[in-house]
C-alpha cells in the first residue's frame, strides 16, 4: 500500500495507489461507487430464492409469494433499521419484542376499549390516536431504558434484557392474559391484506416517484461536487446506478401489481363496488401493501437520518471511538438516550404492523423477535464491535431471514428444523463476513 | 517572555484527586500568546492530567483558570473549546470508522440551511486544510482506520488548527511518528507560534521538546518541581528536575522542588 506520509515531498506524489488500473471488475465497481458487500447479499438472496423456487417447484418466485414475503418482512425490517444504530453504538437492545408486546397491547386495548366509548367504535381518529399513543409509549420506554444505560452506567444488555422480562410481564398484565381483538378497521390497513394495499395506479405512481427521487439525487450530487470542483463519477457509471436502481424499483411494483386478490375476496369487492363479475373471474391487483409500503418510508427515513443528520454521523463517531466522540465535545449520554428511544418508537410503528396484520393483539406477540432483529442486522453487515453498519443492509437481512423463513415453510420444512437452518445460516453469514473484511483490508 | 503582560492562559493552584490520589497537586502554570511551553515528567508526573482540566476532559477539584486574565468556566471540552482551546490528544482521538472530514468537523459539522449535514462544504474545507499540512494527502472518502499514522496525526492537527484555536495542546504529539513526521510536526510548531496561538507540549522526552520550547515547566508526582526559559538551563539540569526534582539556579522553584539541598 502507498503511504503518503506527512514529508512525502510534493514532487513525489504517488498516485499509484488511486489510479490503480486493476481488472475491469474492479475498475466498475470503483467508478460506480458500488457497496460490492451489498451486492454480495443480494446475489445471495437471489440464489436463496432461487434455490428455493427450484426445490418447491416453482413456488416461490411467484407474485403471490414474492407479495407475501413483503409484507411479513415488514415488521422486523422497521425494527431492523433502529437495530443497526444500537449495535453501532456498541450497544444491544434485547427487550424489542416485548416492547412490540406490551406497546401492541397498549395500542389495542386504546382502540378497542378508551376511544370507542369516548369517540365512538371505528371513529375516524381511532387509528391515529391509537398509533400516537403507541409511538410515544414505545419512545418513553426506550427513552427510559436509554438512561439507565447512559446515566447510571449499566450496560445495555444488562438492562434490555431486564426490559425483556419487564414488558413482556407488563404485556401479560394489561388484560390478564386475555387476547385483544378485533382491531379497528383503519388501523387494520396497517397489516396489508386485500383492503391494505393501494392498489396498481397508486403503486406505479410511487414506483415512477421513486424513480424521479433517484435521478434527482444523482444529479444533485453531482451538481454539489462540480460546486466544490471535486472529482466527478464517469458519466457512463451514473447512468448504469441510474438505470439498475429505476428498474429494480419498477421490476418491484410489476410483481406486486401481478399479485391478484383471490376469488372470494375479488368477488366481494366488486359487490361492495357495484362491478359486474364477469364469467371469467375478475384480476384485481393488489399493488404495494401498506405495511410495505411503511416499512420502505421507514427505511428511507433512517438512511437520511443516518447519512445527513449530525445525529446520524454522532451514533458512528460513538461507535468508532466513544472516547473521541466526549472529547470532541459530543454529548454522547443523550444520543445514547435519543437513539434508544428511536428504537422504542420503531417498536411501536413495528407493534401497530403486527396487530394489524393480525387483527389482534396477543401477550406473547413479537416472542423472539429481538433475536429475528438483531440476526437481520447482523447479516446484514453490522458489526458487534460497533462503529460499522447500513440501513439497507439491514432491510436486506430482514428479508432474508423472512426468505429462509417462508421458503421453508413452502417446502414443508418441520418447525423444529427451520429454527436449526436459521441458526446456522445466521452463524454461516457473520463468518463469510469476517472472511470478507479480513480480505478486504 | 515579559511578564508584566497578561498570560493567555494561566492556572492557578489547580488540583485533582482519583480515589485518594492527588494526580495534580496545587500546580500552577501559564502560557503567554506566541509561546511554546513545554509540560514535562516521567508518566503518572500529573502533566496529561493537568492538561486535560485545561481541555474540559477532566472537572477539577479546586484551583482557577484564567484565560487573559478572567476567571473562566471550563467543565467540559464544549467549554474549551468555546475559549479556543484546541487539544491533540496523545491517543490520537480519531473516530476510526468515518473519513478524515467527518473527523475535523466532529461535533462541529457544518450543515445546510435544512440543518443536514453539509458534508461537500466539510470535505472542501479539509481538502483546504488537510492541503496545507501535507499536500499529497488524497484519501478523503476512506475511513480514518485505512491511514497510516502520519496521516492519522495530521487529521488530529488539521482539526486542531481547523477551528482558528488560540491555545493550542499538544499531549506526546510526535509519540506515533516517525523523524521526518516529527521534523515536518516541529516546523508546523514554529509556524502557529508566528501566528500568535500560545501552544502546550507535553512529553516525558526531553530531547523531543527542548529545543521547541521557550519554557519549561516540570512535574512530578502531581506537583510543579519549578518553571524555566530554556535559555536560562541546560537539558542536564532539566533532566535532574524531572527525575530528582533538583531545582538549578537558572529555574522558578515549585511547590513540589526537592526540599533539601
Amino acid at each position: 500500500m502507498t503511504d503518503h506520509t506527512i514529508a512525502v515531498p510534493a514532487t513525489r506524489t504517488t498516485t499509484g495507489a488511486r489510479a490503480a488500473p486493476g481488472n475491469p471488475l474492479k475498475r466498475f465497481f470503483q467508478a460506480t461507487e458500488i457497496d460490492t458487500r451489498l451486492l454480495g447479499m443480494v446475489v445471495a438472496m437471489l440464489a436463496i430464492w432461487i434455490g428455493f423456487h427450484i426445490m418447491s417447484g416453482g413456488l416461490f418466485l411467484t407474485s403471490r409469494n414474492l407479495w407475501n414475503l413483503s409484507v411479513q418482512a415488514a415488521s422486523v425490517s422497521v425494527m431492523a433499521t433502529g437495530m443497526v444504530l444500537v449495535i453501532v453504538t456498541r450497544n444491544i437492545d434485547l427487550s424489542v419484542g416485548s416492547i412490540l408486546g406490551f406497546v401492541g397491547m397498549i395500542m389495542a386495548v386504546t382502540q378497542t376499549k378508551f376511544l370507542p366509548a369516548w369517540l365512538g367504535y371505528d371513529h375516524p381518529a381511532n387509528w391515529f390516536l391509537a398509533l400516537a399513543v403507541g409511538i410515544v409509549l414505545g419512545s418513553a420506554i426506550g427513552a427510559f431504558q436509554g438512561m439507565i444505560i447512559a446515566f447510571l452506567n449499566v450496560p445495555s444488555f444488562i438492562v434490555t434484557l431486564g426490559g425483556l422480562l419487564v414488558w413482556r410481564g407488563a404485556a401479560w398484565m394489561v388484560t390478564s392474559g386475555a387476547t385483544v381483538a378485533p382491531m379497528d378497521t383503519t388501523f387494520r390497513l396497517m397489516g396489508g391484506g386485500a383492503d391494505g394495499s393501494i392498489g396498481a395506479t397508486a403503486s406505479w405512481i410511487v414506483g415512477v416517484i421513486a424513480c424521479l427521487f433517484i435521478v434527482l439525487s444523482i444529479l444533485h450530487s453531482r451538481k454539489q461536487r462540480k460546486r466544490f470542483g471535486f472529482p466527478l463519477k464517469p458519466v457512463w457509471a451514473e447512468f448504469v446506478v441510474g438505470i439498475v436502481s429505476c428498474g429494480v424499483v419498477l421490476g418491484a411494483v410489476n410483481v406486486l401489481n401481478s399479485y391478484y386478490m383471490p376469488v372470494n375476496l375479488a368477488r366481494k369487492y366488486a359487490e361492495d363496488h357495484g362491478i359486474a363479475w364477469p364469467e371469467n373471474g375478475l384480476d384485481i391487483p393488489l399493488g404495494i401493501a401498506i405495511p410495505v409500503l411503511i416499512a420502505l418510508g421507514i427505511a428511507i427515513v433512517m438512511t437520511f437520518l443516518t447519512n445527513r443528520t449530525r445525529f446520524g454521523r454522532y451514533v458512528f463517531a460513538i461507535g468508532g471511538n466513544p472516547e473521541a466522540a466526549e472529547l470532541a465535545g459530543i454529548k454522547t449520554r443523550w444520543v445514547t438516550v435519543r437513539l434508544f428511544a428511536l428504537m422504542g418508537a420503531l417498536c411501536a410503528i413495528a407493534a401497530a404492523i403486527s396487530t394489524a396484520r393480525l387483527n389482534a393483539a396477543t401477550n406473547a406477540q413479537g416472542t423472539l423477535d429481538e433475536l429475528y432483529t438483531i440476526a437481520a442486522a447482523v447479516i446484514g453487515g453490522t458489526s458487534l464491535a460497533g462503529g460499522v453498519g447500513t440501513i439497507a443492509g439491514a432491510v436486506l437481512g430482514a428479508l432474508v431471514m423472512q426468505s429462509l423463513n417462508s421458503g421453508m415453510v413452502l417446502l414443508g420444512m418441520d418447525a423444529p428444523l427451520q429454527s436449526i437452518v436459521i441458526g446456522m445460516v445466521l452463524v454461516l453469514a457473520v463468518w463469510l463476513d469476517t472472511i470478507y473484511r479480513a480480505r478486504a483490508r | 517572555m515579559t511578564n508584566n503582560k497578561t498570560p493567555l492562559v494561566e492556572m492557578r493552584d489547580v488540583s485533582i484527586s482519583f480515589g485518594g490520589i492527588h494526580a495534580v497537586d496545587g500546580a500552577s502554570v501559564d502560557l503567554f500568546a506566541g509561546e511554546v511551553v513545554a509540560l514535562l515528567g516521567h508518566n503518572g508526573a500529573g502533566k496529561s492530567t493537568l492538561i486535560k482540566i485545561l481541555s474540559g476532559a477532566y472537572r477539577r477539584d479546586s484551583g482557577d483558570i484564567l484565560i487573559n486574565g478572567e476567571q473562566a468556566e471550563i467543565n467540559n471540552p464544549r467549554d474549551a473549546k468555546k475559549y479556543g482551546i484546541e487539544t491533540i490528544y496523545q491517543t490520537l482521538a480519531v473516530a476510526d470508522n468515518v473519513d478524515a472530514a467527518a473527523n475535523l468537523y466532529l461535533g462541529r459539522e457544518l450543515r445546510t440551511p435544512w440543518g443536514t449535514l453539509d458534508d461537500v462544504a466539510m470535505e472542501a474545507k479539509a481538502r483546504e486544510v488537510m492541503g496545507r499540512l501535507n499536500p499529497n494527502f488524497q484519501r478523503f472518502k476512506e475511513p480514518v482506520k485505512a491511514l497510516s499514522g502520519g496521516q492519522r496525526q495530521s487529521v488530529a492537527i488539521a482539526r486542531a488548527i481547523l477551528f482558528d484555536a488560540r491555545i493550542l495542546i499538544m499531549d506526546e504529539p510526535t509519540a506515533a511518528l516517525g523523524p521526518q513526521e516529527t521534523a515536518q510536526v516541529g516546523e508546523l510548531i514554529t509556524q502557529l507560534k508566528r501566528e500568535g496561538i500560545g501552544i502546550f507540549l507535553i512529553s516525558h522526552d526531553i530531547h523531543d521538546v527542548f529545543d521547541l520550547a521557550d519554557r519549561v515547566f516540570v512535574m512530578k508526582n502531581g506537583r510543579v518541581v519549578g518553571h524555566a526559559r530554556t535559555e536560562d538551563v541546560t537539558k542536564d539540569e532539566v533532566l535532574g528536575m524531572i527525575i530528582l526534582g533538583k531545582v538549578p539556579p537558572g529555574a522558578v522553584p515549585g511547590p513540589g522542588a526537592m526540599q533539601t539541598a
